[in-house]
């Protein structure tokens, strides 16, 4: 049953949510502004900025200056490869701790998701040292390995809140039918689980295409995607600010686009089981 | 999702493909992102005429995240660079641990013997060249003509520390934004540490003494940095402990700079299209206190090949094309004598052209005055001029350029700052075995 | 007994924590080759002995709770607002979305250059404009700054996930209470809150694991300083271990920073875990 809410009440929650939802977004539209404009001009006063001439310089020189594509390509791959063969071993084991919870099975949860919190400086040269003598460095293989493992705790735990808001009774009933394992995963629990894992997807996917520390220690030219590209941009001599707002552009409008196309999916599993 | 799983590994496979076919040798360039390298990479055709069976790869990087990235890998033997970009600090550790590529062999159009014997020297370990300058540095005052002639007063070419301060107190007008004097104060060891490390030589401070005892609680450092902290409070930009040569620079080229002592590559800068000030600027010598010393650095970015290289050849052939005298020459036909990368060979400082550049001599003469074996007033058993040659310096540097950079900020007391960084380096040294 | 899944993921896993205590064990610095061997506790002793050990922790501490206190407060009361009707609702909700998509590093890139600049940033022209002077937000407020920056990025996290659990709502309760008289304040108080607390639980555990790691923010803009102002532990983990060129102390670094992490994991568990119960 709708509320009635007069005229003037909705006016107001308008100019409020709009105020700050322009406030909060107000960072990426003003970084889009200066990566139109000539380095002299990025660096004026606001009135400046808005009131000089538009160009293309600086996306003309980013795009001169780095291969795009081809960090843009390396990204997709990374972030993709590593969600999926994430999911692919996350999934059956999120299933077991869900409907087989063992004893310390939230204590296991608690611990992987803690192993999360530690410095990834810290092993880096221990990691370097497997990659050279497996021949991963700066291969696509080996980084979506490692964005994998980074990944692991963070899409296990989505899934297990997931799973197991899913009645076990259904499953029950499905063994009972002489479903078998596989089937019961098949056709039973994949269907109620796919906004889950579509969701647990989404956010793995950002989380993958934002990683900057493995993603530039590991790669040298031709596996490292954009946080690299960003990283030759951020403190160069001389002016720089349209440049690198061209540069930030480039590297977050994919995953932007992609994140509020997918918006409804995202939020959905990002509630982590917390909405009933 | 195995049909994705799939079409991934296909894509992996196509592109290892494409790269093999593409050319005969690949190597790669790691290099920071400064001017002159960003320039070199748009004046590539020219090398791939004259070596059309190598390509190059480029991996560019910010000064800091490449000597990282550089470090992890040429210390585990990684194999992921053929040609590195490095300094003077870290050609002679890594030179005397065998991790590079000896350059006595490169062709002779090369000429070894036009290198400008202070940069040669910083970069030879034992007879042996291990890294090629692509360019060199010193640094040297940088000041505004118009508001020194405004002021009524004149820039010695030799000042003293206090001229600075006079100058710096006479063209400081906060309210139009001019602040007389910008120095470094971005906490790290290439950054406000370099600044200080040199300033530091012209006031007779020194890092360690003969026996690797750490200075800090001796009167020169204090008296350092005590006329620092007075000079930028007083005259300097606001957040100053947050700018480092790239803050700096943008500041002055936008005019808000009376004077700013930094590397000598920064004329061609501060001359240059981005500036307001262009033609304003005048250059005079890092200045003295009367001990002999001047507070000026010695830097050069060079050009090496780790040892592991599997290409050592095509590397070398890089390295000889980027730093020899007709790549000066490449540049200069196309950018003009005033982009040309500075302060390596001993023939730029002779031609007419080069010359005319407003700021040729004084880099040069800069350049001269810095001596990385006698770097201060006292005899020191370190070699380097704003550094010290050992491996611990990149630790110890950063953590001491913190304290002083809080101590910039207001956020800690001139004495604490100096208390603790000598603490901490004593400590750093000890576990290090320098002190018995 | 785990099953084989589960063995997999825990293997998966196990590697590298066993390789970071093995190597916290180890003398091992990069520029050293030659100085090997077991060194005992002592990279865990230099690594808690060192002066900048204490500062770290404590500023872990605060920008994890400085940066719950803005998101999870915000995100209550943005969720509060954009659950009212107004027009274009779908529009503000991308907006708001918006920062959880950009990158750390060009966060923080932009934070520090194009708005906290206290010469060029668009603060010190506002400042200016009226009169004032730009203020030294790294320089003054390094930690704070740092704060903001972070808490920047995941407000659209805590205020979409609370957002969606108000939804959830069940109107009719809210009416009744509305019609029983009940003031705006208690309607938050007895329903609203109750029942959110899922929600903001789910907020407080996963920022808690994202935000105790954070470092590209601080290597981007303070380096940690000036001094230790704004050096928590990951931070002092990557000076050891790159900067340094400290493998072993690196690696003990690491070792500790877990510890403290399933300290604080426990104590957290302790107090709002029961709320994850159904």
């Amino acid at each position: 049953m709708p509320r009635r809410i007069s005229n003037s009440q909705k006016t107001m929650t308008t100019v409020a949510a709009w105020t700050i939802g322009v406030l909060i977004f107000f960072p990426i539209l003003w970084i889009f502004i200066l990566s139109f404009k000539a380095e002299g001009d990025a660096i004026g006063t606001p009135l400046h900025v808005i009131s000089s001439a538009w160009t293309f310089d600086a996306y003309g020189e980013v795009q001169g200056r780095s291969d795009y594509f081809k960090h843009f390509w390396n990204s997709v791959v990374l972030s993709l490869g590593s969600t999926l063969i994430g999911l692919a071993i996350a999934i059956p084991a999120a299933w077991s701790m869900a409907f087989v919870p063992g004893k310390r099975t939230k204590d296991l949860l608690m611990w992987m998701l803690s192993t999360k919190m530690m410095p990834a400086a810290g092993v880096l040269v221990p990691i370097y040292l497997i990659f050279r003598d497996l021949g991963l460095l700066d291969t696509r293989i080996g980084l979506v390995a490692i964005l994998t493992l980074v990944n692991l705790p963070i899409i296990v735990w989505m899934l297990y809140t997931y799973f197991k808001e899913i009645p076990g009774e259904i499953l029950e009933a499905a063994r009972m039918d002489g479903a078998s394992l596989r089937s019961e995963i098949l056709y039973v629990l994949t269907p109620m689980a796919i906004p889950g894992i579509a969701s647990t997807m989404l956010l793995n996917i950002i989380l993958a295409w934002n990683e900057a520390f493995w993603t530039l220690r590991l790669t040298a030219a031709s596996a490292a995607p954009l946080t690299a590209f960003i990283a030759s941009y951020s403190s160069p001599e001389g002016l720089f600010y349209a440049k690198l707002s061209a540069a930030s552009v480039m590297a977050i409008a994919p995953i932007l686009i992609m994140g509020w196309f997918s918006q409804k999916q995202l939020v959905r599993g990002l509630t982590f089981g917390a909405v009933k | 999702m195995t049909i994705s799983v799939r079409a991934l590994m296909g894509a992996c496979a196509l592109s290892a493909l494409a790269s093999v076919a593409a050319a005969e040798t690949t190597i790669t360039v790691a290099t920071v992102n400064n001017g002159d390298m960003i320039r070199m990479q748009t004046l590539m055709d020219d090398f791939y005429a004259k070596n059309p069976d190598i390509k190059v790869e480029w991996v560019t990087l910010e000064e800091n995240e490449l000597r990282q990235r550089v470090t992890t890998d040429i210390a585990t033997k990684g194999g992921q660079f053929d040609v590195l970009t490095i300094g003077t600090y870290e050609v002679p550790i890594w030179g005397k641990q065998g991790w590079l590529v000896g350059l006595n062999d490169l062709p002779a159009e090369y000429d070894v013997d036009d290198l400008l014997p202070a940069i040669r020297g910083g970069l030879t370990v034992d007879g042996t060249l291990y890294a090629s300058p692509f360019y060199g540095e010193s640094s040297m005052v940088m000041y505004r003509k118009d508001l020194m002639e405004a002021a009524g007063l004149t820039m010695p070419d030799a000042p003293t520390w206090a001229d600075i301060k006079a100058a710096a107190a006479a063209m400081t007008n906060k309210d139009a934004e001019i602040y007389g004097i910008c120095l470094r104060g971005k906490a790290g060891w290439g950054e406000n540490m370099a600044f200080l490390t040199a300033m530091s030589n012209s006031f007779g401070a020194k890092w360690f003494d003969e026996n690797w005892q750490p200075q800090f609680d001796q009167q020169p450092w204090k008296d350092t940095v005590s006329f620092y902290l007075d000079l930028m409070n007083n005259y300097g930009p606001p957040g100053a402990a947050n700018n480092g040569f790239n803050e700096n620079l943008s500041l002055f080229q936008q005019g808000k700079c009376g004077m700013w002592i930094d590397a000598t590559v920064a004329a061609s800068f501060v001359t240059g299209a981005d500036s307001t000030v262009a033609d304003k600027v005048g250059f005079a010598l890092a200045p003295d206190n009367g001990l002999g010393k001047r507070g000026n650095w010695l830097w050069a970015w060079s050009l090496g090949i780790p040892a592991g290289s599997q290409k050592v050849d095509a590397a070398k052939a890089f390295v000889n094309w980027a730093t020899n005298k007709e790549y000066l020459a490449l540049v200069a036909s196309k950018e003009g004598w005033a982009n040309v990368p500075p302060g390596t060979r001993t023939s730029l400082y002779s031609n007419e052209e080069y010359a005319k550049v407003p700021f040729a001599k004084m880099t040069i003469d800069s350049i001269n005055a810095a001596d990385p074996n006698a770097p201060t007033v006292d005899k020191v058993p370190y070699v380097g001029v704003q550094f010290v040659a050992i491996p611990e310096f990149q630790g110890i540097g950063t953590a001491v350029g913190q304290q002083l950079s809080a101590v910039l900020a207001g956020q800690t007391s001139l004495e604490e700052g100096l208390a603790a960084a000598q603490q901490l380096t004593v400590r750093e040294m000890t576990r290090a075995g320098y002190i018995k | 007994m785990v099953s084989p899944a589960v063995a997999v993921l825990l293997i998966w896993m196990i590697v590298p924590l066993a390789m970071t205590i093995w190597f916290s064990f180890q003398q091992y610095n990069l520029l050293y080759p030659d100085r090997t061997g077991f060194a005992g506790i002592e990279n865990y002793y230099y690594f808690i002995t060192d002066f900048r050990f204490q500062p770290a922790i404590w500023n872990t501490l605060r920008l994890v709770l400085g940066v719950l206190a803005i998101t999870t407060i915000g995100g209550i009361l943005l969720a509060l607002l954009l659950d009212q009707p107004f027009w274009g609702q779908g529009i503000v909700r991308l907006l708001v979305l918006a920062p959880f998509f950009v990158m750390p590093t060009v966060s923080a890139l932009v934070w520090q250059n194009m708005f906290m600049d206290p010469v060029n940033g668009l603060f010190a022209h506002i400042a200016k404009a009226f009169g004032g002077d730009g203020y030294d937000f790294l320089g003054q407020s390094p930690l704070m700054s740092i704060i903001i920056m972070v808490a920047w990025q995941w407000l659209p996290f805590a205020t979409l996930i609370l957002l969606t659990a108000l939804q959830s709502l069940d109107r009719e309760q809210i009416e009744a209470a509305e019609m029983d008289g009940a003031s705006v304040w208690s309607r938050f108080i007895y329903i609203i809150l109750p029942h959110m607390t899922r929600a903001i639980t789910v907020v407080i555990l996963i920022q808690t694991i994202f935000i105790l790691s954070v470092y590209a923010e601080i290597l981007v803009t303070t380096n940690g300083g000036p001094g230790t102002a704004s050096l928590n532990l990951p931070f002092l983990v990557y000076l050891a271990s790159i900067v340094d060129n400290d493998v072993g102390m690196g690696a003990a670094g690491g070792v500790i920073a877990i510890i403290l992490a399933n300290i604080v994991a426990f104590f957290l568990m302790r107090a709002i875990g029961k709320n994850l119960e159904h």
